[in-house]
């Protein structure tokens, strides 16, 4: 029964695996085929053939910033989101009872009121990002 | 040993290294298909030199990146300019285990899965891994101390992250319908027919779930129109400027094997997998009809590919503000409403219904109807952005000049 429920995850392994030796070789081949002829120029980053004016450890827009965070929001509630969906369609599509974490019963009506209040603190989240000019880029 | 491969362990073994091995040359044949086809967009005959119409040109093209010197420039941190391309190839090739290629297989009186895993969260570890191709393409542009890696790699990071959203919500949409979470049984699902005819499959029931779902994979692969990352007239080569030889070509066939992969994903989701009407049924179980339904499936994703390359060679770029603004104020906003037209569906058991086809069609025409109403351009500047009409005028001040 063990074996049968990790069974999959050993085929992953295995591709991983594969893949990684693969890698290791295309990386080998890259090292020992190639011509080695170094020079100071080749050392030197490219940008456009022009001598490199300053570092590139500079400031750069703050908006990515903001995007990441309000990713990790997102995509944190989206993955909320997924064990609700399967409970929610086994409850509608039965119309029996789910067992919560907690060890309470609850139907349909009481997901799906849940998931209710969560989306609308989700979509109240949006608007005001999007009042705030969140997503104004110019 | 014999009981070992064709128990399903064995079977998805050598699949996993078949199937490897079948995408490697499958994806080198991409590039090959990507200059005939943009060649014959531009009236021009593309390679034609090596071999018979150019089909060793793949060959000659891996043994030219082998050939070249693999050059670690002196400024770059060394390691993590190693382990990018590695790590980027590494992301792409195994995210392919999850799809399920041919349905069941009747082998020596046992039915196997023909898929490298099944597992129960098959949808999680495809979405998982496909996020985790940002990766690569930060790792690479930070490694590389380059102003243009480094702004190609911080515009990927920001455009693969916002179309993340939607390509989760879509799929939230597939499941709320399917109820499952593995790729083999939302497949079998959808191996059925309404009034006796009509394939039951998604695309049916939530076309603007599967064409917002195609949008967010050609920005997930870095395709044009998304392809700012690598915008070659604005940051030369983008994330991979400062790479060459195996390690460049590394990163070149993730890219195409992120398509691949891709272009599965969506044909399980939305277009059946392997089932094709009268062709492909999920009661053949035979070697024949294994073959034949991954035959379908790599036809399925051959077209997407095709369709992917035909927008790349008509579509011009987005620019960054309306890539932004078209995930966070067009996508998400839809896919949110499609989430909960999906979950009102289901509360009352019309979920697989014609009312999923009529509310996609109705939150369409809604979302057109209110852009025509604000009567904003979609190629348009931003509200807080001065007029062509008001910098005239300001210049003119600005300069004394009357009117």
């Amino acid at each position: 029964m063990l074996l049968a429920s990790i069974e999959p995850y050993i085929a992953i392994g295995a591709t991983v695996l594969v893949v990684a030796i693969i890698v290791v070789i295309m990386l080998i081949i890259a090292h020992v085929v190639g011509p080695k002829r170094r020079g100071p120029v080749k050392d030197s980053a490219y940008e456009s053939g022009m001598p490199i004016v300053m570092d590139t450890e500079r400031r750069f827009n703050v908006r990515f910033y903001v995007v990441a965070v309000l990713f990790l929001l997102f995509d944190v509630e989206i993955i909320f989101m997924w064990p609700w969906v399967l409970s929610f369609y086994h409850a509608a599509t039965t119309g029996q009872t789910v067992e919560l974490a907690s060890g309470e019963l609850a139907g349909k009506g009481f997901l799906l009121f849940g998931m209710g209040m969560f989306f609308v603190l989700l979509v109240f989240g949006l608007l005001y990002e999007w009042k705030k000019g969140a997503f104004k880029w110019d | 040993m014999y009981e070992f491969i064709t128990s399903q362990l064995g079977v998805s073994i050598l699949l996993a290294i078949g199937v490897l091995l079948a995408l490697l040359g499958y994806v080198a044949y991409c590039i090959y298909y990507e200059r005939k086809i943009s060649a014959w967009m531009q009236d021009r005959w593309g390679p034609n030199r090596v071999g018979p119409l150019g089909l060793f040109q793949p060959l000659a093209d891996g043994g030219k990146f082998a050939l070249k010197e693999d050059i670690i420039p002196g400024h770059v941190d060394k390691v993590l300019f190693v382990v990018a391309p590695s790590l980027a190839f590494l992301i792409s090739f195994i995210g392919f285990a999850a799809i399920p290629w041919g349905g069941e297989w009747m082998l020596d009186g046992k039915l196997v899965q023909v898929q490298v895993t099944n597992p129960d969260i098959g949808l999680l570890y495809i979405l998982g891994v496909g996020s985790m191709g940002v990766y690569g393409v930060v790792i690479g542009a930070w490694a590389s101390n380059n102003k243009y890696s480094f702004y190609g790699g911080v515009r990927a990071t920001a455009q693969m992250l916002s179309y993340e959203i939607p390509m989760g919500l879509c799929i939230v949409v597939v499941v709320l319908t399917m109820g499952t979470l593995r790729l083999e049984g939302i497949t079998a699902e959808q191996a059925g027919y309404w009034f006796g005819f009509i394939p039951k499959w998604n695309v049916f029931l939530h076309p603007l779930a599967f064409a917002i779902l195609f949008v967010t994979v050609l920005a997930e692969c870095n395709r044009a129109p998304f392809d700012l990352a690598e915008a070659e007239q604005e940051l030369v080569g983008g994330f991979h400027t400062e790479y060459g030889a195996l390690k460049f070509g590394m990163f070149f066939l993730g890219e195409y094997a992120h398509m691949v992969t891709g272009s599965a994903f969506i044909c399980v989701l939305f277009l059946g997998g392997w089932h094709f009407p009268w062709i492909a049924e999920p009661e053949a179980t035979s070697t024949f009809a294994v073959l034949l339904k991954i035959g379908v499936l790599v036809g399925k994703v051959t077209a997407f590919i095709f369709m992917m390359m035909w927008l790349r060679w008509t579509l011009p770029r987005f620019r960054f503000d309306q890539l932004m603004r078209m995930a966070w104020q067009g996508l998400i906003p839809v896919t949110l409403a499609l989430v909960i037209l999906a979950t009102i569906l289901l509360y009352f058991n019309l979920h697989r219904s014609i009312w999923a086809l009529v509310g996609n069609v109705a939150i369409l025409a809604f979302v057109l109807a209110y852009a025509a109403a604000r009567g904003r351009e979609i190629t348009g500047r931003q509200d807080n952005m001065p007029r062509a009409k008001n910098i005239t005028m300001a210049a003119r001040a600005a300069t004394g000049a009357s009117a």
